[in-house]
């Protein structure tokens, strides 16, 4: 455990930390309570320690260092309104969203449609419908009892926020490209709020990435609040440079017979942790979580998921799948959470990785804590390699060695994207995947979806 | 066509085939008929290229070349064609791209442009009428969820599309009802012509009965200890294969 | 369903048979534990010189440790200082012949269904019964002597063949090695001593029968078994403890070294007191048992059946140091009542072509606890390294709990290693369908355990097998067997 005292990155955190509280006078008490406390919670724990069981794998604090800067205001500078415009998938209608150092951009900070929909600025949020935001957030993130979420919740100014009203639908998937834009090395915090109330559907799609080289570190989170028999898509795609570390927690709390899917696809970017924590509070409600992580050189990519099953004959189903390249490595976590009244729960996890190189790692820990008795729970890992047979088949039709490997990675792949309903977005993400895998998508300080 | 010499192939360690000598000529379909364990797919792998095996000795000679020299998508490209007995599973990939990149990799061997998209769906239709294919098998993964009779018939299918010269099917019978047989088997004569060759392993006559072969082997502990006509398959299924083992 | 109910009230209700207590007059230590305890053992015991350094050395480490919270286990602290560290029946410490013992003992195994005497032998098993800290009685020493096999107490051992000892104890479990197994090098009273040497195929299965009697007492014996090139043996353990209403600390440690071409097989049936239906008293069970398979083809199966213990931490491993070795570890665990169980295995793949394989199998019942935690590790040189992990649970009754928590760390590309879990409850389609066979309801359940097991068992020498099966019917099933 690191105390103030020996960190000097927690110093620099708190006495930045005393600023943006400051600079924060006009917002709300509770607010500021909010963050004020979780610094408290933070600056106990201080940074994953080595020998945090959650954090096995990933020791993160030798990579923050207090030569990041963290940024106090939005930037001012004028966006080049064709870097947006590339990250835009054709053929798919969008509302776009821009986030820049995890500050909302654009003009218009806080939109309300005839239909009762908000959406904009959380920032903005939080002064104008206070009781709306105040009544989710930092409830959900919290539950994740990880240092990072606290930390998130204490540094962020800004973010997302959505507002479904009951019996709503947005007209549109909402993509929100989050950029890192720097000329010096930052410490990045945003915060998503997502609340969908009941029947109402909205299918989200996030892009993390970076436009210019410096390094940067994101620390980001996203509270998703499902409604009764809401639905919600949620995707995202981590495409930032190799020397970025990224902590994204995605915090989903699931009312009765609500269903969310989420999708998590890395292409790049040097360290990332993404948490992801369901609860499934409410009766019959259904999550279906899926990642793809493909990693090469010195990347490390950690997925932690945790769904806790807090309520009878809910469902869920997780399937992350690895490739990991020369000396990466990949590491997930998943822990399926029975309680002791969740009856009639099924939860279904997988996770299937292939090592490509001998000096490629892979660390798994699929693993199920059930107190209920009427259940159907299973878990299954592997670790491999292309399988031989498969392989063999393909090139005794003519198909050769390198192709045909290509060919069955990407179908070891496409399992995930198939979980992707978006279509033009699937097909999207099926190229950038393909292009990945065969090293043509290397340059990537540019707009993942731009890079085709 | 094909000359197989003195062929010794060993699997950890212990000799699975003992000095296999075979000739093929163009426009000949010879049978290999064995007990279980004879060595037979042990054989059709040596000539697909898979390297399960090791080859201790001899040589197999094909079209001219080196045969043990090239590589599976080689072979494959030079025209030999080889119908698995338990053709494999390989989700996530479609037949249609699967089948679109291996005729295209042959006619990039070939030195001919590759077919677009239309003229290829084209050309896949019309062997699935050949062979009589439903078309919603092509439209899924490779093999995946297949029947039994849907993988051999799409093992047909495939080796419509890619107009083998050599085509070797491996126990294509086994596993098979009546009239998935002799759809297989109408399959295969179909596409019988005179420049090209086929090597057809069974372990029963049955199949013969619809592919009828110049020559008939009998592959037997790892060598060949009788080659005839093809009366020597109605032999077999008369005295069965403890005729072979006691004259051998 | 009421029918349910009932049956998973018989499962609670079974009583634990073997909670007798012996009237067996020992000689104990003061209790606690301090650096005079641990002379004072080693002195009883008349060691050499490097036996006192190393538990000494042991002791000093074990001051600075702390008792490890990782496991999925609630333990009340344990109080050292009232716990008796060492305590042996008031006689001799070795029995000549049968007609030394105390007859009170003899009577003790005799009951257990533990002969002494060789020509009630059980088929062709011998013997060596630990009673409280020490070993009582080893049997058939002679008839393996003839081949050269050693099978003795440890402290017999630790005298007569002080090389070996010198060579391999603490060689697989350092007495630095954690919280429980470096004070039990400190401590440790005596335990089974086994060297088959060279190409020697141990004729007969080899075992120890433990049993803790006195009131208080710790009980920790310490295991090496040493398998020569070529050589096979098969080695059983068992144990009992009397129903006691305060917990008694068992700390074992069991390593087996398997050289080149060798076969180790340890199969547990372990039945300690579990404590009464309320989760008072029962044995604290931690134990650190694993083996090294040090020469090529070098093979190591652990089996355990464990249905005893209020509490148990355990994880038999295996080190695959050498190229083509295999490692297996075959697992029950059944709980009851408020009895918690953490095990499972450890498999670290060194040598190149190594292979292992656990099958795991849980059955919760009442308000226990029962996770299964296990490790596969593939270093960088451990090519086409296999693994598969089978690990099931079974609930009966909704106020048990059922975890699994797998680690797979792989540095090695070329490494296939597979890893699967379920977790059900017996399925009323299952209850069903025998029912309209004409089979009752508890039967069954008896039936659907037994199957659901068998696997595991299956894996045991016959003996312990229908043993172990028996335990399975009482431990759970109550008057369903």
């Amino acid at each position: 455990m690191n105390s103030p005292e020996t960190s000097p990155m927690i110093e620099k955190l708190e006495q930045e930390f005393r600023v943006l509280l400051k600079q924060g006078d006009h917002l709300p008490e509770w607010f500021n309570e909010i963050r004020q406390n979780a610094f408290d919670v933070f600056k106990m724990t201080g940074f994953p320690a080595k020998k945090d069981e959650n954090y096995k794998y990933t020791y993160l604090e030798p990579h923050i260092t207090p030569s990041y800067q963290i940024p106090a205001h939005p930037v001012t500078i004028k966006i080049d309104e064709k870097e947006i415009f590339k990250c835009d998938v054709p053929e798919l209608n969008t509302n776009l969203v821009l986030l820049i150092n995890g500050f909302f951009y654009g003009k218009e900070r806080l939109k309300k449609l005839s239909s009762g929909v908000i959406w904009g600025s959380l920032n903005e949020a939080i002064l104008k419908y206070p009781d709306l935001v105040e009544a989710q957030y930092g409830k959900h993130l919290s539950q994740m009892n990880d240092p990072m979420a606290e930390l998130n919740l204490a540094m962020s100014q800004d973010g997302f926020f959505i507002y479904l009203p009951d019996n709503t639908e947005m007209d549109a998937p909402i993509q929100i490209i989050n950029i890192a834009l720097n000329e010096d090395e930052q410490f990045i915090s945003t915060h998503n709020l997502i609340i969908v109330g009941q029947n109402s559907h909205v299918k989200l799609v996030l892009c993390d990435h970076s436009l210019s080289p410096q390094r940067f570190i994101m620390n980001s989170a996203s509270e998703v609040v499902a409604g009764k028999n809401a639905r919600i898509e949620f995707s995202k795609l981590q495409n930032s440079h190799n020397h970025s570390v990224q902590v994204s927690s995605v915090s989903v709390s699931q009312d009765e017979g609500s269903n969310v899917i989420s999708n998590y696809i890395t292409l790049h970017g040097g360290i990332i942790r993404n948490n992801l924590l369901v609860n499934l509070n409410g009766k019959g409600a259904v999550n279906d979580a899926s990642g793809l992580y493909i990693a090469d050189k010195m990347q490390h990519i950690d997925n932690f998921v945790q769904i806790q099953h807090q309520s009878p004959e809910c469902h869920s189903t997780q399937l992350y799948k690895g490739i990991l390249d020369d000396i990466s490595m990949g590491v997930f976590s998943g822990k399926i959470l029975v309680a002791k009244d969740a009856q009639k729960t099924q939860a279904f996890q997988t996770n299937k990785n292939i090592l490509l190189t001998s000096d490629a790692k892979v660390r798994t820990k699929p693993q199920l804590e059930i107190y209920a008795d009427d259940v159907k729970c299973s878990h299954g890992a592997t670790v491999g390699q292309i399988d031989e047979e498969a392989l063999f088949y393909l090139r005794s039709r003519g198909i050769d060695n390198k192709e045909a490997r290509l060919m069955l990675l990407h179908a070891f792949a496409h399992e995930v994207m198939k979980k992707i309903s978006i279509d033009p977005l699937r097909d999207r993400y099926d190229e950038l995947v393909n292009k990945r895998l065969r090293g043509e998508l290397s340059r990537c300080n540019n707009c993942a979806v731009n890079c085709g | 066509m094909l000359s197989i010499k003195n062929l010794k192939a060993t699997i950890n360690g212990k000799e699975i085939l003992k000095g296999i000598n075979l000739e093929i000529k163009e426009g000949e379909v010879h049978a290999i008929m064995g007990p279980n364990g004879s060595g037979k797919s042990t054989l059709a792998a040596v000539l697909a290229g898979r390297n399960f095996m090791e080859i201790t000795e001899g040589s197999v000679t094909y079209m001219g070349k080196n045969l043990l020299e090239l590589s599976p998508e080689e072979r494959a490209h030079m025209g030999i064609f080889l119908g698995f007995q338990y053709p494999i599973e390989i989700p996530g990939v479609s037949m249609v791209n699967f089948m679109k990149t291996a005729v295209n990799e042959q006619r990039k061997y070939k030195g001919l442009e590759p077919l677009s998209s239309g003229d290829f769906l084209k050309t896949m239709r019309d062997k699935m009428t050949f062979v009589d294919i439903d078309s919603k098998l092509t439209g899924r993964s490779v093999n995946e969820g297949f029947s039994g009779g849907e993988k051999k018939r799409n093992e047909i299918f495939q080796m419509a599309m890619l107009e083998p010269k050599l085509a070797i099917l491996d126990e294509t019978d086994s596993g098979l009802d009546i009239d998935a047989l002799r759809i297989v088997a109408n399959g295969v004569n179909k596409l019988k012509r005179p420049d090209n060759a086929s090597i057809v392993i069974t372990h029963y006559q049955r199949l013969l009965d619809y592919i009828v072969p110049d020559v008939v082997h009998v592959l037997y502990n790892g060598r060949i200890v009788k080659t005839a006509g093809k009366e020597l398959a109605m032999e077999l299924e008369e005295k069965g294969y403890d005729w072979i083992k006691n004259e051998s | 369903m009421p029918e349910s109910d009932n049956i998973i009230n018989d499962v609670t209700s079974s009583e634990y048979k073997y909670g007798f207590i012996s009237d067996i007059e020992s000689e104990t230590f003061p209790t606690g534990i301090d650096e005079d305890i641990v002379r004072l053992i080693s002195k009883k015991k008349g060691e050499p010189e490097f036996m006192l350094e190393w538990r000494l050395k042991a002791f000093n480490h074990w001051k600075k440790m702390k008792m490890p919270d990782w496991a999925h286990l609630q333990i009340p602290p344990i109080n050292y200082r009232d716990i008796i560290f060492y305590a042996v029946p008031k006689q001799s410490a070795k029995y000549e012949s049968l007609d030394e013992i105390d007859p009170e003992i003899k009577a003790t195994f005799d009951k257990l269904g533990i002969p002494l005497e060789e020509q009630k032998k059980l088929s062709g098993v011998a013997v060596d019964a630990v009673f409280d800290s020490v070993s009582v009685k080893t049997t058939f020493k002679e008839a393996l002597s003839e081949k050269g096999i050693i099978f003795c107490s440890m402290s017999e051992a630790v005298q007569n063949h002080r090389d070996l000892i010198k060579q391999y104890l603490g060689s697989v479990v350092p007495y630095t090695d954690n919280y429980f197994a470096t004070l039990n090098s400190a401590v440790f009273s005596d335990g089974s001593f086994v060297y088959i040497p060279k190409g020697v195929r141990c004729p007969m299965e080899l075992s120890t029968y433990f049993r803790i009697n006195a009131l208080n007492t710790g009980q920790f014996e310490r295991t090496l078994i040493i398998a020569d090139e070529g050589a096979y043996v098969s080695y059983l353990e068992g144990c009992t403890a009397p129903m006691r209403d305060e917990s008694q600390l068992h700390a074992a440690v069991v390593e087996i070294v398997v050289m080149k071409d060798a076969e180790v097989k340890y199969s547990t049936v372990q039945n300690w007191y579990p404590g009464d239906k309320q989760g008072k008293g029962g044995i604290y069970n931690f134990v650190t048992k694993r083996g090294i398979c040090k020469g090529e083809n070098a093979r190591l199966s652990w089996t355990q059946v464990e249905t005893g213990s209020a509490v148990t931490w355990k994880y038999p491993s295996c080190i695959l140091q050498g190229d083509n070795s295999y490692g297996e570890f075959f697992s029950v665990a059944v709980t009851n009542n408020y009895q918690q169980a953490d095990t499972g295995t450890k498999m670290i793949h060194i040598g190149k072509n190594t292979k292992s394989r656990i099958v795991s199998k849980g059955i919760s019942a009442g308000f226990s606890q029962n996770s299964y935690r296990g490790l596969v590790k593939v270093l960088k040189n451990a090519t086409n390294a296999r693994n598969f992990s089978q690990c099931d649970s079974l609930l009966l009754g909704d106020k048990c709990g059922a975890h699994t928590f797998p680690y797979i760390e792989a540095d090695n590309a070329s490494a296939i290693l597979e890893h699967e879990a379920t977790t059900s409850r017996i399925g009323e389609d299952q209850i069903f369908y025998c029912n309209q066979r004409g089979i009752k309801t508890e039967d069954a359940v008896g039936l659907i355990i037994n199957g659901y097991a068998r696997e595991v068992i299956n894996q045991l020498p016959m003996e312990f097998a229908v043993e172990a099966q028996k335990l399975l019917q009482i431990s759970l099933e109550g008057s369903v067997g």
